[in-house]
C-alpha cells in the first residue's frame, strides 16, 4: 500500500515536473560561455525547475545549432556569417543579434618596466618572436617574456584575433591556464608580457595603452581600445516576449546581470 | 516433505554423519556455486586488467581519427604545434622533446640522491633513526601534486628568477627540480629494499677482504643490487614522465626545443601538460581532439613499455636475492 503511494506520488511529481519544466539550450562560443554559466546559474535559483544546458563548443558550432533548432540561444563572440545568415534564412529562421556584453583585453606587464604604450602591430611582434628584447621599444636591456592563455580559453581567442590577426604565436610563448595565473606570473617576472580580461588588472601589474588608447571600461565599452569587441548571443527571431529566452537574453540590462558580467571579467553595456 | 528432508541432510552435514553421495541436484548446485563463485572472483581480480584494457582500447579508438585526417610521420618529425590555426598544424617533436627533458634533467637530481639515501639508509644510519626518516620520504609521495605546482610557481620560480637571473623561472629546471622531490620517494624505497635485501654474506666478505666501507658500498652491494636500483630508477622516471599538473604548472608550456640544446632555464612543455590543458576545451570529434589523443596514445606506449622494462629488472633482483 505504502509502495502505491509513493508510485503515484513520484509519478505526479514527475508528470508535474515534466508539465512545468521549462528548457533552454545554449550552444557555442568558449568566450561568451562564462556569462552565459553565471546567467544560467542565476536562473537556476530563481526558477528550480528550468533546464538549463550551456555547451561550449565554439562560435560556429552555436550558429550551426541555431540553424538546425538545436538550441535556442547561440553564444557567439563575432557576428554570423554571412554563409551562417543565408543557411538561417533559407530554413525560415531569423537570427537576431543581442549584445549581452563587451569583451576587453588588456596587455600587462610588470611595473617596473618603463614601456607604457605599444602598438598592436608591436604587441604582434612580440608574441610571433620578432622583438625579443625590451631595448628595441624603448625599454631596459632585458629579454621579454612573453606569456599567453591557452590556445582554447576565450581570451586567447580575443587576443588571437584582434592583436595577432591570426597569425602564428613563436614557439617560445609560455602558456597558462588561467587569467589570475597570467596575471602572477607578469606580477612576478620583470621581463614578462601577458594579456588579461580587464577584470584581473590591478596595481601590481601594468596595463599598457594600446595605440595610445588606455583600456577602462568607457574605451572598451565605446569600442575605442582596439582589443575590444562585442559578445553576441543569437536568438532565431526576437524571442516571444516573456518566454524563458527573452528573459535570458535580456537579463544583461539588470543589474545582476551586469554585476554577473562584471564578476566575469568582461565590460557591461553601460556608459556609467 | 522436501523442506523437512534438506533440514535433515543440513543437521546431519554439521554433525558426523555427512552421507557421501549427495544427490544429483545437491550434486549440480554445489557443482554450479563453485564454478559461479569461481567466476565472480576471477571478475573481480580481472577488473584492473580490463580497465587498462579499455582505456587502451578506448584511446587507440579515438586516436585512430587523427590518422584519417593527418600523417603519422608528420605529427612526430615537425615541430610547430598551432591546433587553432588554419589550417592546424600538428608537430609534436617539441613536445616530446619538451617530457624528455623534464624526465631526464629530473632524474639528474633524483637517481644520485636517491642511490645515496636507499645506501645511507640501509648500511649506515641506526636502525632508531632510519624508522623515522624513512616514513618521511615516504610522506613525499603523498602529497598532492597541485601542492607541489603551488609551490613551484609561487616559490621555486621567483626564487629562480632572482638567484640565477634567469628571465623566466617557470621553464624546465623549475619543473625537473619539483619532479625529482616526487620521485624520490618511489627510488629511495625501491633501491633500499633493494640494498638491504642482499644480506650480510657478501658484505662481510667484502670486509674480509680488506675493503673500507667506501669500497664496499660503492663497488660490492651498489653494484649487486643493480637490477633492482634499474627497476627504481625507471619506476622514478614513469612518475617524472606521467606526472600532470606539476609540469603543467611549473614548465612555461613553451612549445619549443631550448636552444641551445642544453639550457634547461628555458620553458617547455610535456605531453601530458598539452592533453591536460587542451582537452577540457577541445570539441569532440576534430583534428585537434584526435591529436590529443594520439598523444595519449603515444604516453601510453612510453609508459607501458617503461614499465615492462621496470617489472624485468625487479624479477631479476628478486631471483638475484633468492639465490643469495
Amino acid at each position: 500500500m505504502r509502495k502505491l503511494i509513493i508510485c503515484t506520488m513520484l509519478a505526479a511529481g514527475l508528470a508535474g515536473g515534466a508539465l512545468r519544466a521549462d528548457t533552454l539550450q545554449l550552444e557555442g562560443s568558449t568566450t561568451v560561455g562564462p556569462i552565459a554559466d553565471a546567467f544560467a546559474e542565476y536562473f537556476k535559483s530563481i526558477y528550480p525547475d528550468l533546464q538549463i544546458t550551456v555547451k561550449k563548443t565554439g562560435s560556429g558550432d552555436g550558429a550551426a545549432a541555431l540553424v538546425d533548432a538545436r538550441c535556442d540561444i547561440a553564444n557567439m563572440s563575432r557576428f554570423m556569417k554571412e554563409k551562417e545568415f543565408k543557411d538561417a534564412v533559407a530554413k525560415n529562421i531569423f537570427p537576431v543579434a543581442h549584445v549581452v556584453a563587451m569583451d576587453g583585453v588588456c596587455v600587462i606587464v610588470h611595473p617596473s618596466n618603463p614601456v607604457k604604450a605599444l602598438t598592436t602591430a608591436q604587441v604582434r611582434d612580440i608574441y610571433m618572436g620578432k622583438i625579443k628584447n625590451w631595448k628595441e621599444l624603448g625599454g631596459p636591456d632585458m629579454p621579454i617574456v612573453p606569456i599567453s592563455r591557452d590556445t582554447s580559453s576565450g581570451t586567447y581567442e580575443t587576443f588571437h584575433e584582434l592583436v595577432m590577426a591570426k597569425q602564428e604565436m613563436a614557439a617560445n610563448i609560455e602558456y597558462v591556464n588561467a587569467n589570475p595565473q597570467a596575471h602572477a606570473r607578469v606580477k612576478g617576472t620583470p621581463g614578462a608580457i601577458g594579456y588579461v580580461g580587464l577584470g584581473f588588472v590591478d596595481t601590481s601589474v601594468k596595463a599598457l595603452e594600446m595605440d595610445k588608447v588606455k583600456p577602462s571600461r568607457k574605451t572598451i565599452a565605446t569600442g575605442t581600445y582596439p582589443v575590444s569587441r562585442p559578445l553576441y548571443m543569437f536568438t532565431a527571431g526576437y524571442p516571444k516576449l516573456g518566454s524563458m529566452t527573452h528573459r535570458f537574453v535580456t537579463f544583461h540590462y539588470t543589474e545582476k546581470g551586469q554585476e554577473l558580467i562584471e564578476a566575469k571579467g568582461f565590460v557591461p553595456l553601460t556608459n556609467y | 516433505m522436501d523442506k523437512g528432508n534438506s533440514t535433515l541432510t543440513l543437521k546431519r552435514t554439521a554433525g558426523t554423519f555427512r552421507p557421501l553421495a549427495l544427490t544429483p541436484s545437491e550434486d549440480l548446485k554445489g557443482y554450479i556455486l563453485a564454478h559461479l563463485g569461481r567466476a565472480v572472483l576471477f571478475l573481480i581480480a580481472c577488473t584492473s586488467v580490463i580497465a587498462i584494457f579499455l582505456i587502451f582500447l578506448f584511446v587507440i579508438r579515438e586516436s585512430v581519427g587523427f590518422l584519417q585526417t593527418e600523417s603519422l610521420w608528420g605529427y612526430l618529425s615537425k615541430t610547430g604545434w598551432y591546433p587553432q590555426a588554419e589550417p592546424a598544424k600538428f608537430g609534436s617533436v617539441a613536445i616530446i622533446a619538451g617530457s624528455l627533458y623534464v624526465t631526464a634533467a629530473s632524474l639528474a637530481f633524483a637517481v644520485p640522491i636517491g642511490i645515496l639515501a636507499a645506501a645511507f639508509l640501509s648500511d649506515i644510519v641506526s636502525f632508531r633513526i632510519r624508522a623515522v626518516v624513512k616514513p618521511v620520504i615516504e610522506l613525499l609521495a603523498a602529497i598532492p601534486s597541485v601542492a607541489y605546482g603551488f609551490f613551484a610557481v609561487l616559490i621555486l620560480a621567483p626564487f629562480l628568477q632572482k638567484k640565477f637571473g634567469f628571465p623566466t623561472g617557470t621553464n624546465a629546471l623549475n619543473a625537473s627540480i619539483i619532479l625529482a622531490v616526487m620521485a624520490l620517494p618511489t627510488i629511495i624505497s625501491v633501491a633500499e629494499d633493494s640494498i638491504s635485501a642482499l644480506g650480510r654474506e657478501l658484505r662481510e666478505a667484502s670486509y674480509s677482504l680488506g675493503a673500507t666501507r667506501m669500497e664496499t658500498m660503492f663497488k660490492v652491494v651498489i653494484p649487486a643490487a643493480h637490477s633492482g636500483i634499474i627497476a627504481a630508477v625507471v619506476l622514478g622516471m614513469m612518475r617524472a614522465i606521467g606526472e600532470t599538473m606539476v609540469v603543467w604548472m611549473a614548465s612555461g608550456n613553451a612549445a619549443q626545443i631550448p636552444h641551445p640544446w642544453w639550457d634547461i632555464s628555458q620553458s617547455v612543455r610535456t605531453m601530458t601538460a598539452t592533453i591536460a590543458g587542451e582537452m577540457g576545451e577541445t570539441p569532440k570529434d576534430t583534428s585537434h581532439y584526435y591529436a590529443l589523443f594520439m598523444m595519449g596514445v603515444l604516453l601510453l606506449v612510453l609508459t607501458f613499455s617503461l614499465n615492462i622494462v621496470s617489472e624485468y629488472f625487479l624479477s631479476r633482483a628478486k631471483k638475484a636475492t633468492g639465490r643469495a
